[in-house]
């Protein structure tokens, strides 16, 4: 069957093992010639090649180890907070020895390390983790892939990013070495508590002033690389949905985070130069009146955060949903369903996504004009979030699904991300925020939209896009293993959160609320809660093992294994071109996912956004019906 | 391979690269020094007594790097025009110009700081000092990035105008729209901070 | 719903809470629907439309509106609840609670991390507090020169109400942003430095033998999970036995600077009959 497949390679046409050799022949044809030219990556060393790389698809793979190595180390922080909510005050032997004596005195967690690990855990999950992974990775490795470009517009510019955010980094990791440890204030680094705080708050200040340079700078660079590197005929209805999820989270990026960088400033005063931006007049702490000018607002600090944080959240979201999006196309062999109002839903997300801060805030003292405002834009964004939804789980209709685990992770997202969302709307009604604000239940709502959400969708990608990237698929098997583990565990971590917010306990608290008598008929949940946690991790050892193996082990597989329609499969090889990307620059005659269009058969049942139209005389895609064409 | 539209406009959106992404790069900007704007309201606001800027300030000299701000605003053009042109002299004495101006400024703000240190006002007197040093200060801050480019292109920058003449007038320009968001940040800050 | 929700809520013991939990447990009910829908749809689907059931997938994929509807059906479940519950019930939320009784007028000032309670005595009338008289034995800063103040006591981390009396609490904090969490009241609200906001209920029930609690809902340092305080809801009777018991504030002794500097607005209270 599949030796009658004809792919066009240039002008002729090939079977798919004769278009690979001569795909890789361009390869060696170009390398020939950079080397002529002298201007051969290859040939600029290892530091060049590898570590100050321009390279988006290198930058790419850069930002994914890292994030993956945040992504984990945020994880054990939690893993230790775990412990001490499942067992408050008991001593884990080797806390000391990991943590040192001065957080954990024989073993038992002290609150302020337990503040220290919480606050960073967020931090590191939310900025180091989950956004370079999302953006800084997939987005940088797919997207000029995927819309058919060279290269990002500026790819010094690119190189940067990656490492002021490498630096942002560090600094965090640092911070935990300064007297007194890290930051302790939340992520959400509340004054006046995060001005009165220890030296590690000054840190958490600097490093994210890094990271969102870094973000401001990748976000520009995405931007002028969609709107103006799209490959001849690729118009903005063309694009892959994920490049549509790309392209809304760099203008969110780019407007959100300058807020927060104006408020980190102006803490960093506060803290450095005893100014009083968030400080007001008359505080007394520990009963020592606290020498400041005052007549400052705490609530600013809200206020700037969060015009932030929300459309962050959403940051955190999208590039998922766009994962999700090409990984059912093509494992439903079917286009997805309502692109369009997929694609305007996400813009009016996007737009949405600035004016609903303040439902973080309903409980500062706000009025009921403000609170009704608030609400209501909160009870308008959940309706794009909805359409998205819903079309994905339409597009399944009529499908013929391929049950891999790329897909696997990709179907799970979905009902994990509605559980999510829809913890969300109590929490948007300001009424029903009173009692559930600050409690487990939020702690549940958004883990369930970024852990088995985004992080499923992350996983997703990995196991879809590894091909793209190694030439070798991920095992199945181990793959499978990890998919199945995963769901249990975290589903067990997260759903008896509603409860125990329900219950009324706070978050951020030492014991997980011990103290509490009202905490007790549901704080047993805990236990299990926290064995799950641990078992998660042991689930993650055969993605690693899956992860580093299969770059030796791995089945080799062809440019395309999985008969995608998109050019970034369709129209280079895998891996790609070191430089450039592609032999010729693809033009494009389609949308992106033309799966069992009209024309199509059954063995070759999708066409690539860049081939000829099969009406062409030579049969385009489909030579071998211009053939039968011509005998009849 | 190389990447497209480096120099010239792609026919469809009408703009080269880097004038798209400086464009971009400002509407950042734009958004925050917009927090900065409205935390000072929201702070002036919230106060029960707010002084007023020109009884705490020193209005000529706000009032004469103004003019400066806004002269080295219209030279910056002059040099980018004189490079449409191709006369290169001209153009790098108007760009020479602008690059004084910026020093001028600074000096002048340097000069306001000193008066101010002198008399201990500090950012941590009362919230007005925090916003003016604040904003006064990001604000300086960015004239000096400003500054740094025009003197690269100036110097090592320069050599570009031989081997690429596009690019480099493409450079000067999105400086200059750079330079110009600048000097308007600054005509807001004045009146706001200084008359108000 | 309602008997699964309020199997894992507190007792609701407060005028307002049971509106409250009401538009908990209708927005449960919306989601519950839409889960419950989309789940069976989804199972549905994974069986039917495998590659192995359905070898060649559809073009044009799903042609029914059953969606559409859908989706316009949660707009509108939404817009109901805000306008129907959510907006109104915020309002009342923030005003004062009309009861038979004169309202009890208690000041709360967090501090890391307790709770002090200032009670303004028979008079109503709070005395002027200075910061810079606060001690570890005035830890309100209470000016005893003011006559105001000669009937006001504190408590720390005690809250004494009496039963259907209206409460207004003027919340505020010390040192950082803390806040006051009454979980059976279904009463939150963030203590904020350098603001005073009002807090309104009702307690409709007593304790009777539970143990009722104020607990702090925002991180506010090392304490945060142990700045708990109780609440005691008496009847009318037991409220003012227990008003009798209290000792008004101690004199502060003269090495205490004397009133001066910044000084807290005095908070006015209507003057109720003495009981
Ligand atoms: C990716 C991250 C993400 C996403 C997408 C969302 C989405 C939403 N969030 Fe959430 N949120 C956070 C991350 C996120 N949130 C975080 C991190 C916090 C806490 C920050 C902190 O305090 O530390 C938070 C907190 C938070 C609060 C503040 C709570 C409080 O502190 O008291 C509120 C209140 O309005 C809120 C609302 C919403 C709403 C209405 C949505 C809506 O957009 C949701 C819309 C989606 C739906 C409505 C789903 C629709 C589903 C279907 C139609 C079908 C379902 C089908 C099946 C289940 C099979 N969120
Ligand atoms: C994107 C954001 C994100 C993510 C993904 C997570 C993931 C997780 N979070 Fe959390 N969390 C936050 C953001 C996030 N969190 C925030 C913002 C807070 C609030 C902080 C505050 O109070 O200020 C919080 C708080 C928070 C709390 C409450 C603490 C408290 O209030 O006292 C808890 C409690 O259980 C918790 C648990 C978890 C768990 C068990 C996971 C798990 O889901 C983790 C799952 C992780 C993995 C499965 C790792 C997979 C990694 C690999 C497989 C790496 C492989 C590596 C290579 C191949 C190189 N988180
Ligand atoms: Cu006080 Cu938390
Ligand atoms: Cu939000």
């Amino acid at each position: 069957m599949t030796s009658r497949r004809q792919i066009r390679v240039g002008k002729s046409w090939l079977s798919p093992s004769e278009a690979e050799k001569a795909l890789r022949e361009a390869i060696r044809v170009q390398k020939e010639e950079e080397r002529q030219h002298g201007d051969d990556h290859h040939h600029q060393g290892f530091i060049k090649t590898y570590i100050f790389s321009t390279d988006h698809k290198w930058i790419g793979i850069q930002y994914a180890i890292t994030a993956l190595l945040f992504l984990l180390f945020g994880f054990c922080l939690m893993l230790i907070m775990r412990w001490q909510l499942a067992f408050p005050g008991s001593p884990l032997p080797f806390l000391a020895g990991l943590l040192g004596e001065a957080r954990a005195p024989g073993g038992i967690l002290l609150p302020e390390a337990y503040n220290e690990l919480g606050a960073m855990h967020g931090t590191i999950m939310v900025f180091l983790a989950i956004v370079p992974l999302a953006v800084g990775a997939f987005g940088n490795y797919l997207v000029p892939l995927q819309i058919g470009a060279p290269d990002m517009a500026f790819p010094k510019l690119n190189m940067m990013s990656y490492w002021v955010y490498a630096a942002g980094g560090a600094i965090m990791l640092l911070s935990f070495l300064v007297p007194a440890g890290a930051a302790q204030s939340g992520w959400t680094s509340y004054p006046p508590l995060s001005v009165i705080a220890s030296a590690g708050q000054t840190w958490w200040l600097v490093g994210m002033i890094f990271l969102i340079t870094s973000s401001l700078l990748g976000s520009v660079n995405f931007l002028v690389t969609i709107i103006q590197l799209r490959a001849p005929g690729l118009t903005f209805m063309k694009l892959p949905f994920f490049v549509w999820a790309q392209f809304v989270t760099a203008f969110l990026l780019l407007l959100a985070f300058p807020p927060l960088e104006a408020a980190g400033i102006m803490q960093l005063m506060d803290r450095v130069m005893d100014t009083s931006f968030f400080m007001p007049s008359g505080l007394i702490v520990g009963g020592q009146i606290v020498e400041a000018a005052g007549g400052g607002s705490p609530v600013l600090w809200q206020h700037l955060f969060w015009f932030l944080a929300h459309p962050e959240v959403y940051v955190l979201i999208l590039p998922a949903l766009g994962i999700v999006a090409e990984v059912i196309a093509n494992n439903t062999r079917k286009p997805l369903w309502g692109y369009r109002a997929m694609v305007y839903a996400t813009i009016f997300l996007g737009f949405m996504s600035f004016v609903v801060w303040a439902h973080h805030m309903f409980l500062t003292g706000m009025g009921t004009t403000i609170s009704a405002f608030f609400q209501t834009t909160t009870m308008i964004i959940s309706i794009p979030s909805v359409i998205i939804l819903t079309s994905l789980f339409l597009s399944l209709w009529g499908s013929s699904m391929r049950f891999n685990t790329p897909m696997l992770f990709a179907l799970a997202f979905l009902p994990m991300f509605g559980i999510g969302g829809l913890t969300g709307l109590p929490l948007g009604l300001a009424a029903a925020d009173i009692h559930l604000h600050d409690t487990y239940y939020v702690i549940g709502h958004f883990h369930y939209v970024v852990a088995p959400g985004t992080i499923f969708a992350m996983m997703a990608g990995i196991y879809f896009w590894y091909p793209k990237v190694t030439g070798r698929k991920m095992n199945e098997k181990l793959g499978k293993i990890h998919f199945w583990l995963s769901l249990v565990f975290i589903n067990v971590i997260f759903a008896p959160m509603f409860i125990q917010g329900l219950a009324g306990i706070s978050r951020r608290l030492y014991d997980g609320g011990d103290q509490y008598a009202h905490a007790h008929p549901v704080l047993k949940t805990n236990i299990p809660m926290s064995y799950a946690a641990w078992l998660l991790l042991l689930a993650q050892i055969p993605f690693i093992i899956n992860f580093f193996g299969s770059i030796k082990w791995g089945e080799k597989v062809g440019s395309n294994p999985w008969d995608a329609t998109t050019m970034e499969w369709a129209a280079t090889t895998s891996p790609p071109l070191a430089h450039g990307n592609f032999a010729e620059i693809p033009v494009v005659h389609r949308g992106p996912y033309e799966y069992n269009a009209p024309g199509t058969t059954a063995e070759r049942d999708f066409i690539p956004q860049h081939a000829a139209d099969p009406e062409t005389p030579d049969g385009g895609f489909f030579p071998e019906q211009a053939v039968a064409k011509q005998e009849a | 391979m190389e990447i497209p539209y480096t120099i010239h406009a792609r026919p469809d959106t009408g703009l080269y690269n880097g004038k798209l992404g400086i464009w971009l790069f400002l509407a950042s900007e734009v958004m925050l020094f917009g927090a900065l704007f409205s935390s000072l309201i929201l702070l002036r606001t919230g106060a029960e007594s707010w002084p007023a800027g020109w009884e705490r300030l020193n209005v000529p000299l706000a009032t004469l790097n103004t003019f400066i701000l806004i002269g080295s605003s219209v030279t910056v053009i002059l040099s980018w025009a004189n490079l449409r042109l191709g006369d290169f002299r001209k153009a790098k004495i108007y760009l020479g110009i602008t690059l004084l101006c910026g020093l001028g400024f600074m000096v002048i703000k340097a000069i306001e700081y000193g008066s101010k240190f002198s008399h201990n006002y500090y950012p941590s007197t009362d919230t007005f000092y925090s916003v003016y040093y604040m904003m006064t200060g990001l604000h300086g801050l960015h004239v000096l990035g400003g500054m740094v480019v025009f003197a690269y292109l100036l110097g090592p920058g320069a050599k570009m105008w031989a081997s690429e003449p596009d690019r480099y007038t493409n450079r000067v320009e999105v400086t200059g729209l750079y330079w110009h968001f600048v000097d308007l940040v600054w005509i807001f800050l004045f009146p706001i901070l200084y008359l108000l | 719903m309602r008997e699964f929700l309020e199997s894992y809520m507190p007792t609701n013991a407060s005028a307002h809470g049971p509106a409250l939990d009401n538009l908990t447990v209708l927005i449960h009910w919306v989601m519950a629907v839409l889960f419950v829908g989309w789940s069976l749809y989804f199972i549905y689907v994974l069986y039917r439309f495998s590659a192995s059931r359905n070898p060649r997938a559809s073009y044009e994929g799903s042609k029914s509106h059953v969606h559409s509807y859908a989706e316009v059906g949660v707009a509108v479940v939404e817009v109901v609840l805000l306008i129907g519950f959510s907006i109104p019930l915020w309002s009342r939320w923030i005003t004062p609670d009309q009861g038979s009784k004169p309202p009890l007028e208690i000041r709360v000032v967090s501090e890391q991390f307790a709770w002090n309670v200032h009670y303004p005595g028979p008079d109503g009338r709070f005395g002027r507090t200075d910061i810079n008289l606060v001690s570890a034995s005035n830890p309100l800063g209470i000016d005893p020169t003011d006559p105001n103040a000669a009937d006001d006591f504190n408590s720390v981390n005690q809250l004494h109400l009496e039963v259907d009396r209206p409460v207004v609490i003027r919340l505020t904090a010390k040192d950082v942003i803390h806040s006051f969490a009454l979980p059976v009241m279904r009463v939150k609200q963030d203590a904020i430095p350098g603001m005073e906001i009002p807090v309104y209920f009702t307690p409709v029930k007593t304790n009777n033998g539970e143990v009722w609690e104020i607990a702090c809902a925002q991180l506010c340092g090392l304490g945060h999970y142990r700045m708990r305080g109780s609440m005691t809801v008496h009847t009318a009777e037991g409220f003012q036995e227990w008003l009798a018991s209290q000792a008004p504030v101690p004199e502060v002794d003269a090495t205490t600077a004397p009133p001066t500097g910044v000084t807290e607005p005095v908070v006015e209270a209507p003057p109720q009959p003495v009981a």
